[in-house]
């Protein structure tokens, strides 16, 4: 009630007594006047002038000059003055740090006031507060109110750490408050929860690698009980949280999308489009024939068009929303064209929005009522909506036939109002509708042709250039016509220009006979007088063709067209799933990813859709990174995070290099066995090195299909293959090729997508690269390049991409690879970062190769020279291993290894246990030594491996391995 | 995360500037005042970029609330937040508008400290900030008042505080609805829809808990025909609820309970689109007699009970830019033209159901060389009926509070119904 009496008070005074006065004091000597204000004993006098001060700050006047004064006023009991005084801290503190200083203690005291509104102030003031001194001193404090008894101060905290952590990150993390920050994720309290979870959002972004979240099903069911119970806001929080997770399986998307659904219904359009995206993107995994399924579509179209009867603005953000939801999932909201009628009074933002949704709707059901309305609104008066009106009209012909002849007849309707604008508009549109239906509606040209002279666009002026040079042959005075736009060559746009150029010697080619003046003018005009470099070469290409072959001129210039798609301006399908996992959000708003309007590395991270999964058991497509398999070892394709960094990473050698995980394998291992019998195969043929009669023990065609990951087999069969082919036993032995995994993923990389592998064949290492376009767009000028790396791997020539490559083109390249390259040591050794440019960009990826594709072919060490170089090297580099789940004999596994250039020199038999003896040799000059140990009927081998560089070790064992168990 | 929220005066002058975050600089200020105030062109979006900087303005009356951010936010959020921010001002102070703003930009910067933390909307129920922000501050509380407050403004009821009471229990169910209707000049119905809230008065002491109902189609069918007694159910396409109410209970039960805030409250939001009563039915008839003249005829017809009266009714015929002069012959009530309008605007102060009135009128144009033809606005109607268009009836509301000794039936209700147009068009 205090409130309403002071309301009574400020009444009773009248105007004189409100705050509005201070905005007027603009007299000279002011901040005199202030200084002693601020200083007199009188508290009504003090808060009175640093009411003026904040005014002052409020309308850009420099009054940091009283600093000292204002920050006197400080130690007081009076909250509404500590809180002004505190304002005024925010603002200049950073200006003035030293004086800043002389805040500390107060607030270092305020922190541990028993009122807990004031311990909250004074942390969360702190926080805001940045001067490193300031900073320092606010650890202690900021610790205790992590742990505070009271919730308010605890949401505080929370929050705080976000503030700290934009200052000085390394401290947060030293200080150990994110671990902290962690528990209060499972505070009692909702709030604190909500903040929490936003603060943790907000420091995970700036670390994309950090998991910093741990969202794992136990947090998620925390987040979910206290998604019930905190504020609005709190809602939005977690659930934007929610939204970063990704489930195990459909059964956990199922119950998660349960308990997100309530909150369509709330009255917060925030929460409910954040709750939307939740279910979006959950959905990806649900499979498509679940009842449950279907439920979920038809719940989230009710709650999509009550977003329209919000406010204008809320209303905006909805509609793009919406335009992206209608192009992932049409059917979603297919029964609901009519919400999106535009009304009268709707603010223009709104009235364009909801035309795009219109046309993405319309379809044969409902197009006639969509023509009705679309009539309707070319008679508005706003231009761009018109305009956009009757575009919208002409799309609507293509995408639905049925429609077309109606569209066509209501675009000549507009026509005949002769408003300057719908007509230009509409004969542009006319000109695809002739694309699409080619001879369909060409009585209507005779109507276009009439209103030549009112067309003053160059897009309309190209559009009718286009009908008549293309129909010349049925238009009688086409030359005429076209003779008259030729008068003013040199005014019109480039566009216009070239459209002229061509219709012209598409008519010289259907009426030879009357057209050779008009042709040779237009070339000459376009080859002899233009600057424009495109206009004179399509200029010179046509002369050339029309002087040396007129039948090839006619076939290239008459050849029939392709058809025209019927949705011009669909988004990327990868920029489409990246903004539907950004639903609410400013990106869903400008329809782009945020990278390209947020600075620096907040938010670069790409977001993926989820796959979907079947109860667990493989993914269909395993380049979808996070898609969480069952049983099968899957790694996320190597995640780099941002181009900027590792661009840093390829200049500055010595940076630690982006955490990388292995390629992906799929979960089946590829046998190729008899693809290899002329490369490594021929080889070790040559060798003349033949590992004994290849008798196959029974339990040895029981190699393992599923495949560690980052591991990856090597090149090269041993004649072996040939004996087990020949003998047709088929064993899945011999040379293999590791799978080929994403190394780019098209997402990062504009629509170029690049998986691969790395082969030795023939002694030769090559890197094979499957390149797809996914771009729109035709992509040429491939280069690549290698970061410096630990064997000194380099291109050994350029890559050979000849032809240009198509939207949605694949093309296989194989690239032959040197290691006389400059060398850095990578971690992990095997790593290797490619940087690989087309004509739209530069892109960088880092991905692992087999080191046994460095194992060279003259690794057969002498006996004598091996024993002694066994014993030379110290036992510190010697390291052990355990293979486990090899069903191989040592025969087999001998021949096995052999096709990788490791070879057995020497076996041994005790007790029972093969001892094989064997030697490699790298490209770079260093022997590894092993010795392997196999006991008949157990299944795992010890492996025991000496070499000078030790460091090698960890990446042979895993050769070992990938290549016994293929 | 919201980096500035600016209020500035219709100039463009700043009234209120509080920065959040350190990329927000102090040109943020000036980059929205001068590309989007001080623009040439209207502005064609509540959201604009400049320089990687995104702003998001509403305005209200001549006063405009910008949200400054670099980053990538929640864009649904910040204008639910800026909305928010309205309502918690009209709270305090009344009216946005310059004056009120200066007078109280010390409380503003008080609230906005509360509100938003390093750009993080907070609590913003007004019931739990008057509890501690006053305009002259807290001046002397005790512990456990302390203690009180931080855990209504952090609890699970932020919206009510404990140990209010009353001697007379008292509430107030207002269903307010806006029937919405698009027809093409053939009387065909192009969309129509009712957009409706249930605002509810509550003067309840303690913590009451209250179960809400209505003739909702998939209750009462659940319910079997037994319950029903022949009341008309109708269909609702989808509703929303003020924060009180349980969201999870009204999933799996579809009941709406809650502990209401104290005073009044938005409980529900809903919107219909089946079996909708339009009240009045608009026939025109426009005919142009030459270039220079038009013949506007309109009828209007009332549709609902005999019984009930419609008020305030307005019917309003727009014009030709080009009217030189207007002829009108109205059955009822008063006609006129507004040049300044562009319109005739035909009022009628009462009309009972199943009437009908009519109005015509001669439009004498100036001959013009414009070749652009008029573009006919629809013809607009305003009314207040007696009754909710979307059929919705309220069944009970039943208060429940186990520690105070007071029943349900102790509860003095008040149910009162308006139906008012909303965009309510007819095209000629």
């Amino acid at each position: 009630m205090e409130w309403a009496n002071q309301l009574c008070e400020n009444r009773q005074f009248g105007s004189k007594m409100t705050d509005s006065k201070y905005f007027t004091t603009t007299k000279k000597g002011e901040i005199f006047e202030l200084k002693a204000e601020l200083n007199s004993d009188k508290k009504e006098k003090k808060k009175e002038a640093v009411k003026k001060v904040i005014a002052s700050m409020t309308v850009g006047k420099d009054v940091s000059a009283l600093f000292p004064d204002v920050v006197n006023c400080m130690q007081t009991d009076n909250l509404e003055l500590k809180k002004l005084v505190y304002l005024y801290l925010m603002n200049y503190a950073k200006s003035q740090p030293d004086m800043a200083i002389m805040a500390v203690n107060t607030f270092v005291k305020d922190c541990e006031d028993p009122n807990p509104l004031i311990r909250a102030l004074a942390v969360r003031t702190m926080g805001c507060i940045r001067v490193d001194k300031i900073t320092e001193y606010l650890c202690e404090p900021l610790r205790k109110c992590l742990k505070d008894e009271d919730p308010y101060v605890r949401k505080t905290a929370a929050v705080c750490v976000a503030k700290l952590h934009d200052i000085n990150a390394q401290l947060v993390e030293d200080q150990g408050f994110l671990d902290t920050l962690k528990d209060l994720i499972s505070d009692s309290n909702p709030m604190v929860v909500a903040n929490a979870v936003a603060a943790l959002s907000e420091i995970a972004e700036s670390h994309p690698n950090s998991n910093l979240l741990d969202l794992n099903p136990q947090s998620i069911n925390k987040l979910l009980t206290a998604l019930n119970e905190c504020t609005e806001w709190g809602q939005i929080f977690i659930l934007d949280c929610l939204a970063n997770y990704t489930p195990r399986d459909d059964r956990e998307s199922q119950s998660i999308c349960e308990r997100v659904t309530p909150r369509l219904s709330h009255a917060n359009s925030a929460v409910v489009l954040s709750a939307v995206k939740v279910l979006m993107k959950f959905m990806e995994m649900l499979p498509k024939d679940l009842d449950y399924y279907g439920t979920l579509l038809k719940k989230l179209a009710p709650p999509l068009v009550t977003l329209l009867s919000a406010e204008p603005e809320l209303q905006y953000v909805a509609l793009r929303n919406i335009n992206l939801i209608v192009q992932k999932r049409p059917e979603i909201l297919k029964h609901e064209m009519k919400v999106f009628f535009v009304k009268y009074n709707d603010p223009i933002y709104v009235k364009l929005e909801k035309l795009d949704i219109m046309i993405r709707l319309a379809s044969q059901a409902n197009i006639a009522q969509v023509l009705a309305e679309l009539k309707e609104y070319a008679t508005e008066v706003d231009v761009d909506f018109v305009r956009k009106a009757v575009r919208a009209i002409g799309r609507c012909a293509i995408k639905v036939e049925q429609s077309a002849e109606r569209c066509v007849s209501t675009l000549l309707d507009l026509i005949q109002t002769k408003v300057n604008y719908v007509v230009q508009e509409a004969i542009v549109v006319i000109k695809d509708i002739f694309r699409k239906y080619p001879n369909k509606y060409e009585s209507v040209i005779a109507t276009l042709c009439e209103n030549l002279d009112s067309l003053d666009e160059p897009e309309a002026r190209a559009a009718m250039i286009w009908i008549v040079g293309e129909y010349a042959e049925r238009i009688d005075n086409a030359d005429e016509l076209l003779e008259s736009f030729l008068e003013g060559f040199h005014d019109e746009s480039t566009q216009v220009q070239l459209q002229l150029l061509t219709a012209i010697v598409k008519l010289f080619l259907k009426k030879p006979t009357e057209t050779q003046e008009l042709v040779q003018q237009v070339l000459s005009l376009a080859t002899q007088d233009s600057d424009n470099p495109d206009l004179r070469d399509r200029g010179y290409i046509y002369w050339r063709l029309l002087s040396t072959d007129p039948v090839a001129a006619k076939e290239v210039v008459l050849a029939e067209k392709p058809l025209i798609s019927e949705e011009t301006d669909l988004i990327e399908p990868t920029l489409l799933e990246e903004l539907i996992c950004h639903i609410g959000t400013l990106a869903s708003v400008y329809h782009k990813p945020p990278s390209a309007f947020v600075e620096g590395s907040r938010g670069v991270m790409h977001k993926r859709l989820p796959a979907r999964t079947g109860s667990g058991e493989g993914t269909e497509c395993p380049d979808v990174g996070n898609a969480a398999g069952g049983s099968a070892p899957e790694a996320a394709p190597s995640i780099i995070p941002s181009q900027g960094d590792l661009l840093g990473d390829l200049l500055n050698l010595d940076l630690a290099p982006p955490t990388t995980t292995g390629p992906t394998p799929s979960t089946s291992g590829m046998q190729m066995g008899g693809m290899d019998l002329l490369g490594g195969g021929l080889e070790s043929l040559l060798g003349g090195d033949i590992g004994g009669s290849p008798a196959m023990g029974a339990g040895f065609g029981a190699a393992p299909a599923v495949m560690p990951a980052s591991l990856n087999a090597p090149v090269g069969g041993g004649l072996g293959d040939l004996f087990d082919l020949g003998g047709g036993v088929g064993m899945p032995m011999g040379a293999y090729i590791p799978p080929k995994t994403v190394w780019l993923p098209a997402m990062k990389a504009k629509g170029l997508e690049i998986s691969g592998t790395f082969a030795r064949r023939a002694g030769v290492i090559q890197m094979e690269l499957v390149l797809t376009n996914k771009a729109m767009s035709v992509m040429t000028d491939f280069a690549i390049q290698f970061n410096r790396n630990s064997f000194g791997l380099a291109p050994a020539g350029p890559l050979q991409v000849l032809t240009p490559l198509g939207p949605n083109q694949t093309i296989e390249v194989s690239l032959p690879l040197s290691t006389v390259g400059p060398v850095m040591k990578m971690d992990p050794l095997n790593n290797l970062q490619v940087a690989v440019k087309n004509n739209i960009d530069v892109f960088y990826f880092s991905c692992q190769y087999p080191i046994s594709m460095l194992f060279v072919e003259d690794g057969k060490m002498e006996r004598q020279v091996f024993l002694a170089t066994w014993k030379d090297i110290p036992n510190d580099n010697e390291s052990q291993f355990q293979i486990q789940d090899c069903h191989l004999n040592s025969e087999a596994a001998s021949n096995k290894l052999q096709g990788s250039n490791i070879f057995t020199i020497a076996k041994r038999t005790v007790e029972g246990q093969d001892m094989l003896y064997m030697s490699i040799k790298l490209s770079n000059g260093i022997w590894v030594l092993a010795e392997l140990k196999v006991q008949a009927g157990n299944p795992n081998y010890t492996i025991s491996l000496k070499c000078r560089a030790p460091e090698v070790s960890q990446c042979v064992f895993q050769c070992y391995e990938a290549v016994l168990k293929n | 995360m919201i980096g500035g929220l600016f209020i500035y005066n219709h100039k463009g002058e700043v009234l209120i500037s509080r920065v959040y975050r350190d990329d927000i600089g102090r040109n943020a200020v000036d980059a929205f005042r001068v590309n989007v105030i001080h623009a040439r062109q209207q502005v064609r979006s509540p959201v604009t970029n400049i320089a990687r900087t995104s702003f998001f303005h509403v305005k209200r009356s001549n006063i405009w609330l910008a949200a400054v951010t670099k980053q990538n936010v929640n864009a649904a959020m910040v204008f639910e937040f800026l909305y928010k921010m309205c309502d918690v001002m009209t709270a305090y102070f009344g009216k946005i508008s310059e004056e009120n703003i200066k007078n109280n930009f010390v409380l503003i910067y008080e609230l906005l400290d509360e509100i938003l933390d390093f750009g993080y909307p907070q609590n913003s129920e007004t019931g739990a900030l008057k509890t501690f922000i006053t305009q002259t501050g807290i001046k002397s509380q005790s512990k456990e008042e302390q203690s009180q407050i931080t855990s209504q403004v952090t609890g699970q009821i932020g919206w009510r505080r404990e140990g209010i009471k009353y001697r007379r229990n008292e509430l107030f169910l207002d269903v307010l609805e806006s029937v919405n209707l698009l027809m093409s000049p053939q009387g065909q119905v192009l969309s129509a829809h009712v957009s409706g809230r249930v605002v509810m008065k509550s003067y309840l002491s303690g913590m009451p808990e209250c179960k809400f109902g209505m003739n909702d189609k998939i209750v009462i069918d659940k319910q079997g025909k037994g319950g029903g007694n022949g009341c008309q159910s109708i269909a609702i396409d989808d509703c929303t609820f003020h924060q009180c109410v349980r969201l999870s209970k009204f999933d799996a039960e579809r009941s709406i309970s809650f502990i209401p805030p104290d005073g009044e409250c938005e409980l529900m939001r809903y919107r219909t689109t089946k079996d909708i009563i339009l009240p009045f039915r608009v026939i025109p008839l426009v005919r142009e007699v030459g270039r220079t003249k038009l013949e506007v005829k309109v009828v209007i017809k009332s549709n609902f009970k005999p019984s009930l009266l419609a008020q305030k009714i307005e019917v309003r015929i727009p014009t030709p830019l080009n009217t030189s002069g207007v002829q009108v012959i109205c059955m009822k009530g008063k006609a006129k033209y507004k040049a300044s309008e562009n319109a005739i605007v035909w009022k009628i102060k009462r009309m009972a159901g199943m009437k009908e009135s009519q109005i015509s009128a001669e439009i004498e144009l100036l001959p013009t060389n414009d070749k652009k033809k008029w573009a006919r606005p629809p013809i607009s109607m305003n009314f207040e009926v007696p009754f909710a268009p979307s059929g919705l009836k309220v069944r009970y509301l039943k208060v429940f509070e186990p520690k105070l000794n007071y029943s349900d039936h102790d509860v003095i209700k008040w149910v009162r119904y308006i139906g008012r147009s909303g965009i309510y068009e007819t095209r000629c």
